[in-house]
């Protein structure tokens, strides 16, 4: 009885010993803090230190540009009837009065035509969608080009590789979906592309489109995966990539104050959520604004799909371009053997595809193997301080490039009044030279900025001050540089490349080198070699060089 | 493998924190923080209050503008706006408003930030990702403990059909997938003109006018669409059909064919092509009178339809498919049997 009471009394009087709450807000603060532990939680994060620069945007025109698709994608499945069943067309739009199409399309016309407000929202929808994929390949590029992707970093480039190739499939699946004229093209390619599949293509096809193309199948299908699957999965490895990016808090540039071991910026609480909060509404702003005055996938213009019908110039969203650019340039080879065919033609580029954005996935792990470096990585390598990585880098872009024109070449062919087959036969040479040349200027170009540095840490900036000496040379007079700039062009560091071990070990036996040992030796000497980067200037030159007399 | 290589263990220059003294190159610390104007002039962090308030009141005024643009302007009315061109009003003006009242909130909150919230520079310090030795070896330990508690590479067999029963159960699921469509059978080999016998022709009905077609009405040059007759529009399965039966009907002077075989299997010099494309079943659908070319419009294959619709150009890897077409008593093209091969994307099965 007595225990009971007195267990009573415990809990009516409050067991922390907390003082009373100034205000409401407090108040409601502590309610949480008692039940999500939000003071734990906030007391990391409410000052975290963000750096600032402007490349960072490019990572948050990602983010936003994918909640905006998502916001407006919301919208378009409440209007949105994903079937093949066929209607026929009574609507606003008078051109296509009376004629027979899907209710995929149709139910695109209602929502362009006579829902109000909902070829806003589609437009928003299809250019966000635009601006997403291309933000996430210079987000990538800028991660790229500046080494951030190294340790501990790899595993976030990967989840941000893995988002940049579902973000263009889910692409190509909703500009299917509308299941116009240029829209059902897309699709028989691809059916085509799974027919190519050897052994198991036409299986894949007819469980895919669930009989043959096209059937009344595809559309609800992909529908489920554009709406549900792929972004789910994306959501997941965004959120993943959030908490990365967040626990090894950003990347910085050398400078002045800035060390591997901490980092410099402004706090999270104001300024960097109001200027990313800010910049939501800015990057949703100017969509908006686009969406207004640029009209992006006129549905009504192109008809509903028919399999006997097409238009000139089909052309994929950019971001597939450069597969369109592959099937265009491939040579139709085609193997029969034994009753079977193995369609090369369209094989090899499905195959190529994923290659050309897998070799940029696997990239950190190639340089860090040939680096043998396993420290942690904060300070950015500017771009020329790296030649080998950005001549690789921009070599792979010059790739996606010349794809990008093959996959055009329709079009280019007719703006530039030139012949498509030239056109088709200078990107069948392109696709192997062009990378290669790309390469080989970028890194000397690399290799002349370094060179200039070089020059300014020695002899300092150049004035525009001529000065005739007595002996009546004339010399430009350098200045020296602060020391804040000495110290940025000279903070980055010099790796050596690997040498091979000795032919003989101590003992006189001889050792074998292996294959991969000799490969990533190879590898090393291409990347750190004497030919791959210029000695940066020591203290001791640099002192000569000042305290010299006769100097300028 | 080639630690000593880099550069902090080669001591050649690893100046991050080491500030000796006298070296140029050492890092001189945060720079001190440099005060805007909006930080000492009063009367300018003032206006740039006024100024970030005046984008808040633009952002209203522009939700309102929008509310009142969806409320006013019917969704099918079409303006002329300069250099657009004609466009949707309702759509022109929903986007713009929304568009202001979304950047005036950010251009706002931006411009707030920079003026008028602190811009010190502050350093935090980063901790190493991985965990001192300490925890790890605590970590690993505990983990063995459990391993071994488990008992799982002690008991063999039970880890070895565990991972047996782990690696099948996946195939229930793939197996599930086995009815999201038939069997392609030999679908893919037939066309709609497999109806056709050299006793119950075919007749060959043009694809605009929906009529049957007579050689005299083909012209020397022109290309004609055909599809088989009985092959209505409003048919059930129309798209499916229309995408392996749709035909193109080329005539050629008799003199002008290349291809003996070909003229054969035509009638005075009209062939009958399948107008879906070898290379991923595009419709051809651009025809070159003088050179006899045709050329798909979505990868530029290009076949001579004057030399069997050998492929000249592009990535399709065989000729089209050549339908054999005669005129019946009435004078009529029809078809007496199905095509020789496959139309269409090539596939495994194809011989």
């Amino acid at each position: 009885m007595s225990a009971a009471n007195s267990a009573t009394r415990g809990a009516s009087k409050p067991a922390s010993t907390r003082e009373k709450p100034a205000n409401k807000a407090e108040a409601v603060a502590d309610w949480a803090d008692g039940r999500l532990g939000i003071y734990s939680l906030a007391k990391a994060n409410l000052r975290k230190i963000f750096p600032d620069h402007w490349s960072f945007m490019l990572g948050e025109i990602c983010l936003y540009t994918f909640i905006i698709i998502i916001l407006t994608g919301v919208y378009l499945t409440l209007f949105f009837n994903p079937s093949m069943g066929e209607v026929v067309y009574h609507g606003s739009y008078a051109p296509l009065n009376g004629i027979r199409m899907s209710e995929a399309y149709a139910s695109t016309m209602d929502i362009s035509f006579d829902v109000r407000g909902g070829l806003l929202i589609r437009q928003i929808h299809h250019w966000a969608a635009i601006v997403f994929v291309a933000a996430m390949l210079v987000h990538m590029m800028r991660v790229f080009f500046t080494g951030a992707f190294r340790k501990p970093r790899e595993v976030n480039w990967i989840f941000g590789f893995l988002l940049l190739f579902l973000g263009m499939f889910d692409g190509f699946m909703g500009y299917s979906l509308p299941d116009d004229l240029l829209s059902g093209t897309g699709v028989r390619f691809m059916e085509g592309a799974v027919l190519a599949v050897p052994l198991v293509g036409t299986y894949l096809q007819f469980f895919l489109f669930g009989g043959q193309f096209p059937g009344t199948e595809i559309i609800p299908r992909f529908f489920t995966i554009h709406i549900l699957l792929i972004p789910g999965v994306m959501v997941g490895l965004l959120v993943a990539h959030l908490i990365l990016v967040f626990y090894h808090k950003h990347t910085q540039w050398a400078g002045p104050g800035k060390t591997e071991k901490n980092v410099v910026g402004m706090p999270l609480m104001p300024v960097y959520m109001a200027k990313a909060g800010g910049f939501f509404f800015l990057v949703f702003g100017i969509i908006s604004a686009m969406a207004a005055i640029a009209t992006v996938n006129p549905i009504w213009a192109y008809g509903p799909y028919r399999p006997d019908q097409v238009s000139t110039d089909a052309q994929p969203d950019w971001y597939m371009g450069f597969s369109e650019g592959l099937i265009r340039i491939m040579p139709g080879w085609e193997i029969r053997a034994w009753g079977h065919t193995l369609n090369m033609g369209v094989f090899v580029p499905l195959m190529v595809f994923p290659l050309v954005l897998a070799v940029i996935a696997v990239y950190p792990f190639i340089e860090s193997w040939v680096s043998g470096d396993k420290r942690e990585h904060h300070i950015l390598d500017r771009p020329r301080n790296a030649p080998v990585r950005t001549g690789l880098g921009a070599a792979w872009i010059s790739l996606y490039l010349v794809l990008l024109i093959g996959g055009g070449n329709d079009l280019i062919a007719t703006h530039l009044h030139l012949s498509i087959n030239d056109i088709t036969y200078f990107v069948r040479v392109a696709f192997f030279v062009l990378p290669v040349i790309t390469f080989v200027i970028t890194k000397r170009w690399c290799l002349g900025l370094q060179r200039r540095d070089r020059e300014k840490v020695l002899h300092g900036r150049e004035t525009g001050v001529i000065k005739r000496l007595p002996h009546g040379e004339f010399v430009e007079i350098h200045a020296q540089l602060p020391q804040d700039k000495l110290h940025k062009l000279t903070a980055h560091e010099q790796p050596l490349p690997m040498e091979l071990p000795a032919e003989v070990d101590e003992n006189g036996v001889a050792a074998k080198t292996g294959v991969l040992t000799k490969t990533r030796a190879k590898l090393s000497r291409g990347f750190y070699g004497e030919g791959s980067q210029i000695a940066k200037p020591t203290a001791e030159e640099h002192h000569e060089i000042t305290s010299g007399h006769g100097h300028h | 493998m080639s630690e000593d290589k880099l550069p902090e263990s080669h001591g050649s220059a690893g100046q991050h924190e080491v500030a000796t003294h006298g070296d140029p190159f050492a890092d001189p610390g945060l720079p001190a923080h440099e005060p805007r104007r909006t930080d000492i002039d009063e009367r300018a962090a003032k206006r740039a209050e006024r100024q970030v308030s005046l984008m808040f009141v633009v952002s209203m005024l522009a939700t309102v503008g929008f509310i009142a643009s969806y409320v006013a302007i019917d969704a099918d009315k079409i303006v002329y706006i300069f250099p657009l061109g004609h466009v949707s009003a309702l759509n022109f003006a929903l986007g713009l408003t929304l568009g202001v009242a979304l950047f005036c909130i950010g251009a706002g909150a931006v411009h707030w930030a920079r003026t008028l919230m602190s811009d010190h520079e502050l350093p935090a310090e980063r901790h190493p990702i991985e965990a001192d030795d300490e925890v790890r070896a605590d970590v690993i330990e505990q983990f063995k403990t459990g391993a071994a508690e488990s008992g799982f590479g002690r008991r063999k067999m039970i880890r070895n059909t565990l991972i047996g029963s782990m690696a099948l159960v996946p195939l229930s699921g793939v197996v599930l997938l086995r009815d999201l469509g038939p069997l392609p059978e030999d679908k893919l080999q037939h066309t709609g003109w497999d109806l056709a016998t050299p006793e119950h022709p075919l007749p060959l009905v043009n694809m605009n006018t929906n009529k049957p077609m007579k050689a005299e009405d083909i012209v020397v040059g022109s290309l004609t669409f055909a599809k088989p007759e009985g092959l209505e529009e409003d048919d059930e399965f129309f798209q499916q059909q229309i995408a392996k039966d749709a035909l193109m009907l080329v005539r050629i002077a008799p003199e002008n064919i290349k291809d003996k075989d070909s003229a054969e299997l035509g009638f005075e010099g009209i062939l009958a092509y399948s107008k879906i494309c070898t290379h991923v079943g595009c419709p051809i659908s651009l025809y070159e009178q003088q050179t006899h070319h045709a050329l798909c419009p979505c990868h530029q294959s290009t076949f001579d339809l004057a030399d069997g619709a050998r492929v000249i150009f592009g990535p399709a890897g065989h000729p089209l498919p050549q339908l054999k077409i005669t005129t019946n008593e009435e004078g009529f093209l029809v078809a007496t049997g199905d095509f020789a091969e496959p139309v269409g994307p090539s596939f495994w099965e194809r011989s």
